[in-house]
């Protein structure tokens, strides 16, 4: 009998909706849905937006385990994938949807064009420039004023500005793409506002590698187009997900971030006391926050066992990073925000293949623009009510619309 | 302790010299891992414990000498 429902009773209860919606005054968690699924059935039944099916693989162990095995496929054109939205799907249609949905060896190829340039001495080596940018961004935002937004006036645009520099994109277009990455990762925009924007994305982005076939210079953009190995196109497909992938991850982690600490004043006191924790707070900022709320979707090509259950080939999952970063057999009272724990072993960034080919580089940016904005703006406060905050329940990536503070 | 690393499978992403830069480094042209230290010395062990338990590819395999425990 083929079609028969897995057996494991845990996983029999009615399945819910995914993107599960957050608790009401817990905007840090995630939803409680996902969370009691982690405790009691933690590969679990779910339902995507259109109807189908998916499993919900929610524990550290589970997570690792399925992102770091090359039996479940990343290929968003392979049958059976679990697109979030209907906007995603349309993604997919596009061939230069890039590396981050294609396997090995294809995806290895085209990652390793760009690894040098994400590598830990490369990005270190930046320090003093991103230092640069970010005293800037603050002398502009302080000047006699003692408000302001922090996410349009620092968080967004500190790493839009050196995405724009590696890239080699001119930074007075960012209003311009920084709408359509809006689009793109809004839940709810509807494929023809996806299609729209994506496809004026790429227009753009293969006009400028047109343009550096003439005018080369020592921008990633530039340097994949001397390479002759990859047309205009596939060269902006890279270029957008290097583009979205590089600004609004880093923003939101970085606003988010903000307002955590200031919900956390022991820890907030803690950090500005004793700032050699910053490299440390960083990594349990992203392990407590994990903005990739939604999970991380692959697809079985065979039948893999996962935590007990059988995955069929042709399946699909949704590996909930949030939920395993608050596993408490790896990350003991995970649910309180603690500066001073080891999180190195958090699954913010992804894991297996597909793991986050920026990390270091939001690595060093989320350390100076923390350090800084603390060490600078010792009276730093949030300047409306915290449950009045425009949390970003409707996108992609989670993270604040807006964080009026004062300082 | 003796360490090996799979530069094939290695995805570039650096967290092992994040954890520890005494044993590995990046290949400048393409950043996929060097092994600095095959044999490195009993300070650097957790270290090196940890890098291979953070790298996503499982480009990282260490042989625990089993003989002095
Ligand atoms: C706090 C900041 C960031 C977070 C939380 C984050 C998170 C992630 C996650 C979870 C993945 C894995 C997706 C998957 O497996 O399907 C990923 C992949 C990726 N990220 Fe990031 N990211 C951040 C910053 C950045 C930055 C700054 C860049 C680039 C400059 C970047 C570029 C990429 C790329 C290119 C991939 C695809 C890698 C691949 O498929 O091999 N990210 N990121
Ligand atoms: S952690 Fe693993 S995948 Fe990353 S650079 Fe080191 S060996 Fe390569």
């Amino acid at each position: 009998m083929t079609t028969a429902p897995h057996t494991d009773p845990a996983t029999t209860s009615a399945p819910f909706a995914v993107p599960a919606t957050r608790a009401p005054g817990c905007p840090f968690d995630p939803a409680p849905a996902v969370d009691r699924a982690r405790q009691e059935a933690p590969v679990t039944r779910a339902t995507l937006w259109d109807g189908s099916p998916v499993w919900l693989v929610t524990r550290h162990q589970d997570v690792r385990a399925v992102l770091g095995d090359p039996r479940f496929s990343a290929d968003a054109n392979r049958p059976g994938f679990p697109f979030l939205t209907a906007g995603a799907r349309v993604l997919a249609e596009d061939t230069t949807f890039s590396f981050i949905r294609k396997d090995d060896p294809e995806h290895a190829r085209l990652r390793r064009m760009l690894t040098a340039d994400f590598m830990i001495k490369k990005v270190e080596a930046m320090r003093p420039q991103v230092q640069e940018i970010t005293d800037d961004l603050l002398d502009r935002m302080t000047d006699g004023r003692t408000s302001a937004d922090l996410v349009t006036e620092f968080a967004l645009p500190l790493p839009s500005l050196v995405i724009c520099l590696l890239l080699g994109v001119p930074y007075e277009d960012h209003a311009f793409f920084q709408e359509r990455s809006r689009v793109l990762l809004t839940l709810r925009s509807t494929p023809d506002e996806v299609r729209t924007s994506q496809n004026e994305l790429l227009d753009y982005l293969t006009r400028l590698a047109a343009k550096k076939r003439k005018e080369p210079d020592d921008g990633i953009i530039s340097r994949l187009v001397a390479r002759g190995e990859l047309s205009d196109e596939a060269i902006a497909g890279m270029g957008r997900l290097l583009l979205i992938a590089g600004h609004e991850t880093t923003a939101n982690m970085t606003a988010l971030g903000t307002l955590a600490l200031l919900r956390n004043p022991s820890q907030l006191e803690l950090l500005r006391t004793e700032p050699s924790l910053i490299k440390g707070a960083v990594e349990e900022l992203l392990r407590y926050l994990t903005i990739i709320h939604n999970g991380v979707p692959r697809t079985a090509t065979e039948d893999v066992t996962v935590g007990g259950t059988t995955v069929r080939a042709g399946e699909g999952v949704l590996c909930t990073l949030n939920a395993a970063n608050r596993d408490e057999a790896v990350f003991p009272g995970g649910d309180a925000l603690d500066v001073t724990r080891d999180a190195r072993l958090h699954v913010a960034f992804g894991f297996g293949i597909h793991q986050c080919l920026g990390q270091p580089l939001a690595r060093i940016e989320m350390q100076i623009a923390l350090e800084t904005l603390l060490r600078r703006l010792p009276d730093l406060h949030l300047a409306i009510p915290f449950e009045e905050v425009p949390f970003r329940h409707d996108m992609g990536i989670y993270g604040v619309h807006a964080l009026p503070v004062g300082w | 302790m003796r360490v090996t690393v799979d530069q094939d499978k290695c995805c570039g992403a650096g967290s092992c010299v994040l954890s520890a830069p005494d044993v590995f480094d990046q290949r400048d042209e393409d950043g996929i891992v060097v092994l600095l230290d095959a044999r490195p010395r009993a300070e650097l062990h957790e270290a090196v414990r940890e890098a291979a338990a953070v790298c996503p590819a499982a480009a990282i395999a260490l042989e625990e000498a089993t003989e002095r425990v």
